[in-house]
């Protein structure tokens, strides 16, 4: 057998008490990813639901249209054909259906409920399209324009896409965070740290086996939250998508800087994991790691832009889903080094080799 | 082989308190000393500071000329450090925590094997930490500071919380720790833990000390009379109350005890009076000596 370097060996004797520790890998893999199939799992089906329409009586729109249009209706809306419109105006108001269509003489008519704006402005849209196309046909000649639509994103408005990114930011956020504070408080309340100053090894070799360890953790949270999500749930990868590793590289020494700061204040291990906690768990929310934040207030969307995680997740989204090059990530890297150089600079200062 | 060290006029002081107050003391290459004393006499603080884990207030630590604050890893390499908490790596094994502290001093992993045959854990090798019993832990943190085979090793309370059993078996392991050489500076608030294991003995109480010389002159030097006792029905109390140089005679539960200082007449008397059923003799013990410095009773807790 080999000697192992002095760093090397904190660092294996590190990632075995972590692998060891079914509590820590719970928190730090399990968990994350039961959120991320949580939220997968519901979006990935909302992104599939259809409109149903109830057409009482004649509809020439309807009735006349061609086969092969017919059957592209059946991707997006299903057209029921019922007799009583009273009876399918309840079924509206009570929300079981999305729309109702009735001609009356040459007047298309549809009812809507207000209860769902985002599908009765869909029906309308749809039904305004179908008359104009009758329209343009009556008039028996070649239509002049045509309209084509493109959407700036890969495919549909998948969530996984977004939501891949976000809660993966949140789960390196945590763990680093988390390794950081209570190694360093459980080593300082064993005396371990005590033991360590004893031996003829470099203290900063102490402070790089944790960030390695982190490093290796992150890389591994990455690995499996990208593999499952495209395995399971169709996310699609954009081709700079290995930008994620420099980012994540630079949100991990952010987070593990918190993290040593925590573990410099708290006596003891249960204060690290609390105070650990109210910083990533606040931040996650704030930053968009469990559902945007495009519509918050002006003043949490700025409170937002001074959290770390914020710019970790903007940047992998970026990278991962909207197609963005490396000119990127340069911002969310500098301000989160910077986070770590400073936070670090603190938790350094604050240091302590004894309880 | 064989670390020496002198320490001067050392004085620590935590706001008003003075936990060390000028203690002074030099132990030579291949000596096993002891700092005897009761729980927060200034021991452990003592102790602490010769290894370098605190600064002085006032005063000079040496230790083969190095200043053991400085880290300096040539000074670093000749100590050992046993610290009075078992100070492990969560969750690896006994043979895991050997190897990677082994590796911190650029050594082996087959140290590890090594180690554990002497401090008699092999079978316990691949047992995580956690689960070994508290006299195993002590075992184990003292193999790990003897992983790079130091000059001089610091135990401290090396056999606090363990059954007397498991502490005459931890003694037996480390009378042989100083036999190649090597120096060895221990804490404990065991009298007779000091008594068995120490060259020479430091008695501690409120930073200061009190004695400092081998257990045998420490009691020598105590003007204690000898304590013979015998079974109750050897002797009756008044006769033995009339024996030659008899000085107090108690009667305790089970034994009739004889105090003399001469010791000599009064067994020779006895054994012409065929009255030696249950005898046994004792001479002062170290907790006498602290008695006769203190005033107070020694309390082993």
């Amino acid at each position: 057998m080999k000697t192992r370097s002095p760093l090397m060996s904190l660092m294996v004797a590190m990632a075995k008490g972590f692998v060891r520790d079914k509590m820590t890998l719970f928190w730090s893999v399990a968990f994350p990813l039961m959120f991320l199939v949580l939220f997968g799992g519901i979006f990935t089906d909302q992104g599939a639901a259809k409109l149903d329409v109830v057409q009482v009586g004649q509809v020439s729109v309807l009735d006349d249209l061609p086969k092969p249009a017919r059957e592209a209706l059946g991707e997006g809306f299903t057209v029921e054909k019922r007799e009583s419109l009273d009876a399918a105006l309840q079924k509206l108001k009570d929300g079981d259906i999305d729309g109702v269509v009735t001609q009356q003489g040459d007047d298309v008519v549809i009812h809507f409920s207000a209860a769902d704006q985002v599908k009765a402005a869909q029906v309308q849209g749809w039904f305004s399209g179908l008359v104009q196309v009758a329209n343009q046909a009556a008039t028996d000649s070649p239509p002049k324009f045509r309209l084509k639509t493109e959407q700036v994103e890969d495919e549909g408005l998948k969530q996984i896409q977004y939501v891949t990114p976000s809660l993966l930011g949140w789960a390196v956020a945590m763990s680093a965070a988390f390794g950081a504070a209570l190694n360093l408080v459980s080593w300082r309340v064993n005396g371990l740290l005590r033991r360590l100053r004893l031996a003829p090894i470099r203290t900063s070799s102490v402070v790089m086996a944790r960030v390695g360890v982190s490093l290796v953790v992150a890389l591994g949270q990455a690995a499996i939250f990208i593999g499952l999500a495209t395995a399971l749930f169709g996310l699609k990868l954009s081709g700079w998508w290995p930008l994620v590793i420099p980012l994540l590289a630079a949100g991990t020494l952010a987070f593990l800087s918190i993290g040593m700061l925590g573990g410099a204040i708290s006596k003891t291990e249960e204060g690290a994991i609390g105070l650990a906690n109210f910083i990533v768990l606040p931040m996650a929310f704030l930053s968009g790691s469990f559902f945007p934040l495009d519509g918050a207030p002006k003043w949490l969307q700025i409170i937002s832009n001074c959290l770390p995680l914020k710019h970790l997740n903007q940047g992998m989204l970026d990278v991962m889903v909207r197609d963005q090059g490396p000119s990127a990530i340069v911002l969310p890297m500098i301000i989160l080094l910077g986070f770590a150089l400073v936070l670090g600079g603190i938790a350094a200062k604050l240091f302590r080799w004894d309880t | 082989m064989g670390a020496s060290i002198n320490v001067e006029g050392l004085v620590m002081t935590y706001g008003s308190l003075r936990a060390v107050d000028d203690i002074s003391f030099a132990v030579g290459p291949g000596e096993f000393f002891g700092l005897l004393g009761p729980n927060g006499a200034g021991k452990t603080t003592t102790l602490e500071t010769v290894e370098g884990l605190r600064k002085a207030t006032a005063g000079r630590v040496d230790i083969d000329g190095f200043d053991p604050w400085k880290r300096q890893p040539e000074l670093q390499r000749r100590i050992g450090v046993q610290l009075q908490a078992s100070s492990f790596f969560e969750r690896l094994t006994a043979r895991e925590q050997l190897s990677t502290f082994a590796a911190l001093y650029g050594i082996g992993p087959e140290r590890a094997d090594e180690l554990l045959e002497q401090v008699g854990l092999v079978e316990k090798a691949g047992d995580p930490v956690e689960k070994l019993s508290g006299g195993q832990k002590q075992r184990l943190s003292i193999a790990c500071a003897l992983v790079h085979d130091p000059e001089v090793l610091f135990l401290d309370e090396p056999t606090a919380a363990l059954d007397p059993q498991s502490r005459r078996n931890l003694w037996d392991f480390l009378q042989g720790l100083n036999d190649s050489g090597r120096t060895v500076v221990l804490t404990t608030h065991y009298m007779e833990e000091a008594e068995t294991l120490c060259d020479r003995v430091a008695i501690i109480d409120h930073g200061r000390i009190l004695e400092l010389d081998t257990p045998d002159a420490l009691i020598r030097g105590l003007d204690v009379p000898t304590r013979i006792s015998l079974e109750p029905e050897a002797i009756g109390l008044d006769e033995a109350r009339a024996l030659p140089g008899a000085l107090d005679v108690q009667q305790t539960a089970g034994s009739v005890v004889i105090e003399t200082r001469e010791p000599g007449p009064l067994l020779a008397e006895l054994a012409s009076r065929d009255a030696l059923a249950g005898l046994a003799v004792s001479k002062g013990t170290l907790e006498d000596v602290f008695l006769s410095r203190t005033g107070r009773e020694y309390r082993e807790s």
